[in-house]
Order: structure tokens, then sequence, then C-alpha cells
């Protein structure tokens, strides 16, 4: 039973939520250089951070289903890695935003944690044609797998690669690090974290769940030898 | 019970054989750096390349070149059954990822023995960097090899084959291309080789090499399960 | 580390204003988004169920025509 700490969960997602946010622009003391701007910050890391460990997680839901060969691994591996793609999307969005009211371009280079993300986001974006282009069921929740513990094992090392590319000659940097934060930012920011996080959890059990509600769909059409609508999905693994 | 040395000498020689004897994926790899870099000579305009242009013309080349060669490898495998003969075979299954990467490695060596000199010859006025150059080509052949015999594994059994080993191995070794050109670009400088971070870029590809190595040798047997 | 920021001057606050209120919107959007979509799939799933409860309704009756006139 997918959806039976949902209410609780959401509840929770929603209170904290709304805890952030009143902290966020009634609390957090205003940032002496950037100003207003720096409260995106409070939106952008915490997104990006989730994200990542979201992409890690799919990585090890990914060894338990090569290990296991239970299926359910599988799909649990494909929406996390979904969520995070999609939490993905809205930092690289933010961190843009960002960027343009910090520096003036909507894109700059010289970030090497924003470069490093899209490059992290480039890659898990090619999970969908990657399982799109495999026909076997079986044969694409192993290999989607394969490719998930890979990429989960590349995302460190892209971030350290990237961050070295950096030119010691012009350290720009958003200040991105935690380190140095007064302490009711820091507060702020681990309470946004708690927040994203959260959400996260929240909305891969809401997806999962929507998932099996299809499944059970399916099942019970099969057990009433009703006829089938079109074609199923190709890429997205069932769960049942 | 053939011990795993064996067994990977026998696909190894095997696959140089067969390359030698059809010669598939070599000539079409050199013959396509060399265009590249005449189209580069005239897409950029220049006939003296030094620095961060040398490097990043170089080795975007030979990422493409190794790129088709990756896209060829499990071919063979994969319509005269050799997967089949893995599978049955009492080897430890993953001496088909360490013999095909060793392959490709010998294969990437090859052409950049040809594609490096020509590139010296066109682009090149001093040759002070290519030693060490030699050097990061190898680390680079060997993390390159890795990541591409695992892709290639994955692509030759499905749809898009072709186009799935570009999109999906060119990201993965994003960090593989920073730190070769990191490492070649003080190497190409106009004023003669420079070692800026040359250790750390080198201490990058290996740690590359050794991770990417190990993964795919670990999760090979999951890809040969039938 | 914010010292590092050196040559960014802060902007008046109803400028900076706009770009945090459009970072704070693009997110709520993706949130709607994604609730319209699952709302989509849920409604495809209500369909089938009905359609299914039809199925299995009819197929019902089928059999106890069968029944009675056997």
């Amino acid at each position: 039973m997918y959806g039976k700490g949902l209410r609780p969960l959401s509840i929770a997602t929603v209170a904290m939520l709304a805890l952030s946010l009143s902290l966020v622009f009634f609390y957090a003391p205003l940032d002496g250089d950037q100003g207003f701007i720096q409260k995106i910050f409070y939106l952008h890391v915490p997104l990006a951070i989730v994200a990542l460990v979201g992409f890690v997680v799919g990585g090890v839901f990914a060894i338990a289903h090569l290990r296991t060969n239970n299926r359910k691994w599988d799909a649990y591996s494909y929406v996390a890695i979904h969520m995070s793609v999609i939490f993905g999307v809205a930092v690289l969005v933010t961190g843009s935003i960002w960027a343009k009211a910090s520096w003036g371009h909507w894109w700059v280079w010289d970030e090497p944690t924003l470069v490093s993300f899209l490059i992290v986001f480039l890659m898990y974006a090619t999970y969908y044609p990657f399982r799109y282009a495999i026909e076997d069921p079986e044969r694409q929740a192993r290999y989607a797998s394969v490719f998930a513990i890979t990429a989960g094992a590349f995302v460190p090392l892209n971030f350290m690669a990237v961050r070295m590319a950096q030119s010691l000659v012009h350290p720009r940097t958003f200040g991105t690090a935690n380190g140095g934060l007064p302490g009711e930012m820091m507060l702020v920011f681990l309470c946004c974290l708690a927040t994203m996080a959260l959400l996260w959890v929240t909305l891969v059990k809401f997806e999962l769940t929507a998932k099996s509600a299809s499944g059970q769909v399916k099942r019970l059409r099969r057990a009433l030898d009703a006829p089938t609508p079109g074609a199923a999905s190709r890429i997205a693994p069932e769960v049942s | 019970m053939t011990s795993s040395r064996a067994a990977f000498a026998a696909i190894l020689a095997k696959d140089l054989r067969s390359e030698l004897r059809t010669l598939q994926s070599l000539p079409a790899m050199a013959l396509f750096s060399v265009t590249t870099f005449v189209i580069f000579r005239f897409g950029l305009d220049r006939t003296q390349l030094s620095g961060s242009l040398a490097a990043g013309v170089l080795w975007a080349t030979l990422l493409f070149a190794a790129v088709l060669g990756i896209n060829r490898l499990f071919v063979a495998e994969r319509e005269e059954g050799g997967f089949d003969a893995i599978r049955l075979a009492p080897i430890d299954r993953s001496v088909l990822f360490s013999a095909k990467a060793a392959a490709l490695v010998i294969y990437l060596l090859a052409l950049e023995l040809i594609a490096v000199p020509i590139f010296a010859l066109f682009f090149l006025h001093d040759l002070g960097g290519l030693l060490p150059l030699a050097l990061i080509l190898l680390l680079a052949d060997l993390g390159l090899a890795a990541t591409g015999t695992l892709i290639s594994s994955m692509a030759v059994n499905s749809r898009a084959r072709d186009l799935l080993v570009p999109l999906v191995l060119l990201p993965l070794v994003v960090p593989l291309m920073i730190a070769a050109t990191g490492a070649t670009e003080p190497l190409l400088a106009l004023g003669g080789p420079g070692y800026h971070r040359f250790g750390t870029w080198l201490m990058v590809l290996g740690l590359y090499d050794l991770i990417f190595g190990l993964v795919g040798y670990a999760v090979f047997d999951f890809l040969l399960e039938d | 580390m914010l010292s590092l920021l050196a040559a960014t001057p802060a902007l008046p606050l109803d400028e900076a204003g706009k770009y945090v209120a459009a970072a704070f919107i693009v997110f709520m959007v993706l949130l709607v988004v994604y609730v319209a979509i699952m709302a989509a799939k849920l409604q495809r799933i209500e369909r089938e169920l009905r359609e299914l409860a039809g199925f299995a309704e009819q197929r019902k009756q089928e059999e106890q025509r069968e029944e009675v006139s056997a």
C-alpha cells in the first residue's frame, strides 16, 4: 500500500513550507552585500541539495534492484530520478534568475556548482531516451539500474572536476557555501532544506501511489479479461 | 575450468585479430580525425593553435572519433552470438568487460599514434609538450575505454544503437575531458610546455579511471543476465 | 564568504523584489503543473475504473441470465 503515509506526510510538508516561507521573509536578516536578492538562496540551494541526494538515492534503489531482482526497486529508482530531474529544472531556472539578478547575465560559466549541476542534469535527462531505446522490459529495468548506479558514481566526480576547472585567477563565486553563514540564516536554511527534502519524499510517494493505482487497474483489467485500450507506456516501469 | 586470465587473453586476441583482418573501426576513426582537423582549420580560420584552443580541438576530435569506435565495439558479439558464448562459459563474465575495454584502449592508442602527429603537423609549432601529452592520452584512454565499453554493451541491445552511445556517453566523460584539456592546455602553450596543476589533473584522471573501471567491472555481470 | 562578492552591487528593493518573486513563482508554477499532470492521471484511472466496473456488472448480468436459462 503506497498511499498509506501520504496524508500525514503532505500535512507535514505544507506546514514546513509555510514555516519556511515565513522564516525566509519575516525572520531571516537581510544580507549585507546582495540585499534582498539573497533570499533566492533559500530556495535554490535546498532544491539543489535535495535533487543531488535524490539522484544518489535513485542509484541506491538501483543497487537494491540488481541485488534482489525485485522490480519494485526499479520503479522506486525511476521515480526518484524522475523527481530529481524535475527538481533539477527548478534548480537551473532559479539559479539562472539569481545569476541575472546578481551578475546581470542569465547564465554564468564561472559558477562551478551551477555548471556542474547542469552537466549532471543533462546526464540524467538522457535516462529517458535510454530507457525508451530498450524494448524488453526486464532488460530495460536492468540496464536502467546500471545507468543509475554509474550516474550516481559520476555525480561527486563531476563536481570535483568542474570545481577544479575554475581558474584560480578569477575566484568569483556566489558564496553558495554554507560556511560563514550567521546563525539566523543557518537556521532558516536548514528549515528550508528540511522542507525541500520532505517535499521530495512526499511527491515521490505521491507518484508511486499513482503508479500503483494504475497497476491495480491493469491487474483488474487482466482479471476480468477486459480489452486493453492503447499500448502501455514503454518506459515507465509498472508498480503492482 | 578456464582461468579468467586465459579467457581474457583469448577474447582480446580474437578482437584484435578480427580488427586487423577486417579493419572496420581503425581506418574510419583515423580518417575522421584528420578530416575533422581540416574542418577546424577552416572553421576557426587558423593555421596555428596553442593553449586552450589546441587542447580543445585535439580532445574534441579524439572524443568524437572514439565514439565511432565505441559504437562498433560489441556489434560482432551481438551478431555472432558472442554474448551467449560468454553466458555459457564457466568463467567470470566480467572478463568480457575487461577484455573489450583493453581492446578499446589499444584501438584508441593506435588512433592517437596516427592522429596526434598529424595534429602536431597541422597546428603545432612547438613539439615539446608531446611527450607528457602521451601520459595524459594513456590515462584518458583508460577512462574512456571503461565508460565506453559499459555504455556500448548496453546500447548494442537497444533500438537506436548509434544514437544512444553519443547521447549517454558524452555527459559521462565530461569530467574526463575537463581533466584532459586542463592538463593539455599548458602543455601546448605558446611559450613552451607548462605544467600548471599537471599532477592534480593526472590525479583526477586516475580517479576517474579507477571509479569507472570498478563500476563497470562490478555491474557488467548484470548486463549479461538473460 | 559574502565578502568575496565585492563586485556585486545590491539591487534596490523594488528591482530585487521582482527577481525574488520570479524565483518563487517558478517554484510554485512547477509544483502546480506537477499536480495538474497527476490530476490528469487520476482522471484516467477513474475513467478506467468506471469502465471496468461497468464491464464487470455486465458480465455478472450475463452469467445470471445464463444460469436462469440453463
